[in-house]
């Protein structure tokens, strides 16, 4: 898959954070601090990119597939489960403590020090243990409900 | 509530905004995929032949954006005051837990409330709330 299209999309992605205010910590934590001194700023961020991304979903809607003649990969689960929900508060917890997500931590590595750099490994760490849990419970046999494995 | 109009910049964050939304558009019109950062990470940890180029492609460009941003412009300042102890269990619940909620403020909180998603509006609303009662422990209640 053409990865010229992707280096680029990267870019400006970082390049949209880093001018937003995303990449900055405290910042996010101004934003997230409803009690303290509220700075509002990062919803229009949402603001700004919401209308653009909703546009790009409603013209890659009606194609078969992409420009570059990829599939169209979109998620078609509906499934609002335990395992989503816990998922996103976790995250928003090591958010609300430390002020960063993902693409942030990632586009202030080069110039954020060291801190950046302690997070991106610990949150790779993370996403390797969610890794090693699957993996060892997709090997694991399923076990036979109570019912079915009643002795006669 | 009191605004911090001393920190608040709603033009330089809407602009970002649409550079954001520029981005994932790009990426969804030409590669077909969702710009997602933790899933487009993560999924390097268990790679398959054939998807490994475009998400390297992408995250050397969201690492390098920083580099390229200072030729046009003055960086902005960041502010870090997390400890490394706090840095690392934070880095920890963000990683297991955009994996298992399949998704972070990008996938969900931009790709997925513009397709209007069930699961992303589930989600956005989750890790909002568990950001904001998270900032409140540690603003307001622990200390």
């Amino acid at each position: 898959m053409n990865p010229i299209s992707a280096l680029i999309a990267g870019l400006l992605f970082g390049w949209g954070l880093i001018g937003s205010g995303m990449t900055n910590p405290s910042k996010v934590l101004g934003f997230l601090d409803l009690a303290g001194a509220w700075d509002p700023s990062l919803a229009f961020v949402m603001g700004g990119a919401l209308p653009v991304a909703a546009l790009a979903f409603r013209v890659a809607r009606q194609r078969s597939k992409s420009i570059l003649g990829n599939p169209i990969a979109l998620p078609t689960s509906t499934r609002i489960d335990r395992r989503l929900v816990a998922g996103a508060l976790t995250f928003g917890a090591g958010w609300g403590l430390a002020g960063f997500c993902p693409g942030p931590a990632l586009a202030s590595l080069a110039y954020g020090g060291a801190k950046p750099a302690v997070f991106c490994i610990a949150m790779l760490a993370g996403m390797a243990l969610f890794e090693v849990v699957e993996r060892a419970r997709a090997s694991v046999p399923a076990q036979p409900s109570p019912e079915r494995a009643g002795r006669h | 509530m009191t605004i911090d109009w001393l920190h608040f910049t709603p033009w330089a964050s809407l602009s970002g905004g649409i550079v954001i939304g520029l981005a994932s558009a790009l990426l969804l019109l030409f590669n077909g995929r969702i710009a997602g950062i933790s899933g487009i990470v993560g999924a390097l940890l268990r790679p398959q032949r054939g998807d490994i180029s475009w998400r390297l492609a992408f995250v050397a460009g969201l690492v390098i954006s920083p580099l390229v941003f200072a030729l046009v412009a003055q960086l902005p300042s960041l502010q870090i005051d997390a400890g490394y102890p706090t840095l690392v269990i934070a880095g920890l619940l963000v990683g297991v837990g955009t994996r298992y909620g399949a998704g972070c403020t990008s996938g969900h909180g931009i790709c997925g409330l513009a397709r209007r998603s069930p699961r992303s509006i589930a989600a956005t609303i989750a890790f909002m709330c568990a950001g904001f009662v998270t900032v409140y422990i540690v603003r307001h209640l622990a200390r």
